[in-house]
């Protein structure tokens, strides 16, 4: 099992999220997030003052699949989120020791995401 | 009783007031009557002419929050510059060119006298007193508000350099040219026996929403309005408390706006004029909260905002021309229209964030054409233009005379308007860039957010007890970012 954490622009969710559920991966936490990177700042200038304000705001996305579908995860935040510019954000894995379904207590890669063959509840 | 006794003494002891003063001043003859009285009136009437101008201007606050309430966050700051400057240009393009084209007498077409406005001039025939001063700035408010109505459609996307020549075009050029025709004693005069306008549901309301629609067609929608698949998305404004107070106080403008059509306190006809601007318009909320009840399945709150609108532009034709029981049906019709046509418009694809294609568009058609319904003959004759209504006995003769007033300003202001804002589009351009318009058009036009805290992280707001943030980070690897210039600067 492995715990995706991308941070991206905010127009690049949409795209993300459309394609995944697609995929039959629907599981997925979002953050509202503000970090600093290469991207440069905005500068604010209020009535002649300036501001500079170096923390971007960008979305979060979290997600924990089982291994074999790491890489189609992983490739479409990579074709959706890049522009080419500074300031697309990065992609992390993290491994994860174990997960449980809090309804029920059931345990393991099992309780991850629902495949598109097991229903199609949540294509569009 | 008390009240009564009042209400006898106070409009003497008034009128002894503004009579003595004016005596006193005169060359010390005895108080003449004759001429100390008519004086006096006239006096009275241009101070409900200036009251009402105040609040017609008040309204002018009302677009605002009205149009701020339904942008998101990151537009909110800039209603208020585009507010600002378009009434400034609007004033100065009135005074110079457009009061004389609208009330400057001349032929069917356009006016030609009091161009630059001065006291003394000719305007019309004759030499401008303060009580022309008081109709000249009155009509300005009419044209700042159709200018008003202008941008509703226009939000969150368009550049602020093409709100300027607009503003000039429009308030110098377009909106006198209609206003001449309905106000001014030109072409709608010479329609039938008339064509009944009173406070301007076409003059000034169908003609702000006409153009409104030429500019959201060739802007566009705002990005993310539609889906890949076409389908509509809501964009929700971000305060619906801003949008209420900015109905609210529109209602409180529109009591000016129709009641100070009356030019005067001539048989407190003002009064009556008000009285039926308030049926309307309630008529207008309870059509809409039907309508929203019956489409929707909810009450929309912003639905109901509009209704609100919708009845008060309803009403402005109609409301010299109407008894009071036609009043809330012409609202009610409103009503039920605007959240018809913001469905309608919504299905269509043109992307009108505040509704102002229905609540001044639509509704405003229908207000004209009711005139030519509900007119009832006592109030014809009052003002003395057109016929008694349908209902009233006078057939179809004064609807088609409405409908041709319709038909003349549409065609008139979407020729005129699309002309100036094609001539913009090529020159100056329309709509801001796309990153521009993600980051929202406060941060990307004017350079600082509507509002700071919500966008800025609290670490980098100073002043907040945190530490500072570093100024430049070259300091960290000198010229490392200048060869990274990033495009998405906004």
């Amino acid at each position: 099992m492995k715990m995706i954490v991308a941070y991206i622009r905010h127009e690049a969710f949409e795209p993300i999220r459309t394609e995944l559920l697609e995929l039959g991966f629907p599981s997925l936490t979002v953050t509202d997030v503000k970090g600093s990177g290469r991207q440069r700042g905005i500068t604010e200038r209020y009535r002649g003052a300036e501001l500079t304000n170096y923390l971007r705001p960008k979305i979060k996305i979290e997600c924990v699949v089982d291994d074999g579908d790491l890489a189609v995860i992983v490739d479409t935040i990579l074709k959706h989120g890049r522009t080419g510019a500074v300031g697309d954000g990065k992609v992390f894995v993290l491994p994860v020791e174990e997960a449980y379904r809090v309804r029920t207590g059931e345990s393991g890669v099992d309780i991850l995401q629902a495949h598109p063959d097991s229903n199609g509840a949540f294509a569009k | 009783m008390l009240r009564t006794v009042l209400g006898r003494a106070l409009p003497a002891g008034l009128l002894a007031l503004i009579i003595l003063p004016a005596a006193a001043f005169g060359q010390s003859e005895a108080l003449d009557v004759n001429t100390a009285v008519p004086k006096a009136i006239d006096e009275l009437n241009t101070v409900w002419i200036l009251v009402a101008t105040m609040l017609v201007f008040f309204m002018q606050a009302g677009f605002a929050l009205l149009e701020i309430g339904f942008s998101r966050a990151k537009n909110a700051g800039m209603g208020i510059a585009k507010i600002l400057v378009n009434f400034s240009i609007a004033s100065l393009a009135w005074w110079a060119v457009g009061f004389a084209i609208a009330f400057g007498g001349g032929g069917w077409l356009v006016g030609d006298s009091g161009f630059l406005f001065q006291f003394g001039r000719d305007v019309a025939g004759e030499a401008a007193t303060g009580g022309t001063a008081a109709f000249f700035i009155f009509q300005f408010m009419f044209a700042a508000v159709s200018l008003a109505i202008v941008w509703g459609t226009s939000l969150e996307r368009m550049k602020f350099a093409a709100y300027l020549p607009f503003a000039i075009v429009f308030s110098a050029v377009i909106y006198p040219l209609i206003a001449h025709w309905g106000f001014g004693g030109g072409l709608f005069a010479e329609i039938g026996s008339g064509v009944q306008d009173f406070a301007g549901s076409s003059v000034v309301h169908l003609t702000g929403a006409t153009a409104a629609l030429a500019a959201l067609l060739l802007l566009g929608p705002r990005r993310g309005k539609y889906g890949p698949d076409g389908s509509p998305r809501a964009i929700p404004g971000h305060n619906m408390p801003l949008f209420g107070l900015g109905v609210l106080i529109l209602w409180l403008g529109w009591f000016g706006f129709n009641g100070g059509s009356t030019l005067g306190t001539a048989d407190n006809r003002f009064a009556e004029v008000v009285a039926v601007t308030n049926l309307g318009a309630a008529g207008g909320v309870i059509g809409a909260m039907v309508m929203t009840r019956v489409l929707q399945k909810t009450l929309d709150i912003g639905m109901i905002g509009n209704g609100a609108i919708a009845g008060l532009v309803a009403i402005t034709a109609p409301s010299g021309y109407v008894e009071f029981w036609a009043a809330p049906i012409i609202g009610v019709v409103g009503g039920v229209i605007v959240v018809a046509g913001v469905l309608f418009f919504e299905r269509m694809r043109l992307d009108d964030p505040v509704g102002a294609l229905s609540a001044h568009g639509l509704a405003g058609i229908w207000g004209t054409l009711a005139c030519g319904l509900f007119t009832s003959e006592r109030l014809a004759e009052a003002v003395g233009v057109g016929e008694p209504g349908l209902f009233y006995g006078g057939g179809f003769q004064q609807l088609g005379v409405q409908a041709a007033a319709v038909a003349l300003t549409f065609a008139a202001v979407f020729a005129l308007s699309m002309v100036t804002l094609l001539a913009i589009k090529a020159t100056i351009g329309l709509r801001v860039p796309e990153a521009d318009e993600d980051a929202g058009l406060d941060i990307s036009e004017h350079g600082m957010y509507g509002y700071p805290e919500q966008f800025i992280p609290t670490a980098e707001l100073e002043g907040y007890g945190y530490a500072n943030v570093p100024r430049s980070l070259d300091h960290i690897a000198p010229g490392a970012y200048a060869a990274r210039e990033e495009v998405h600067t906004a």
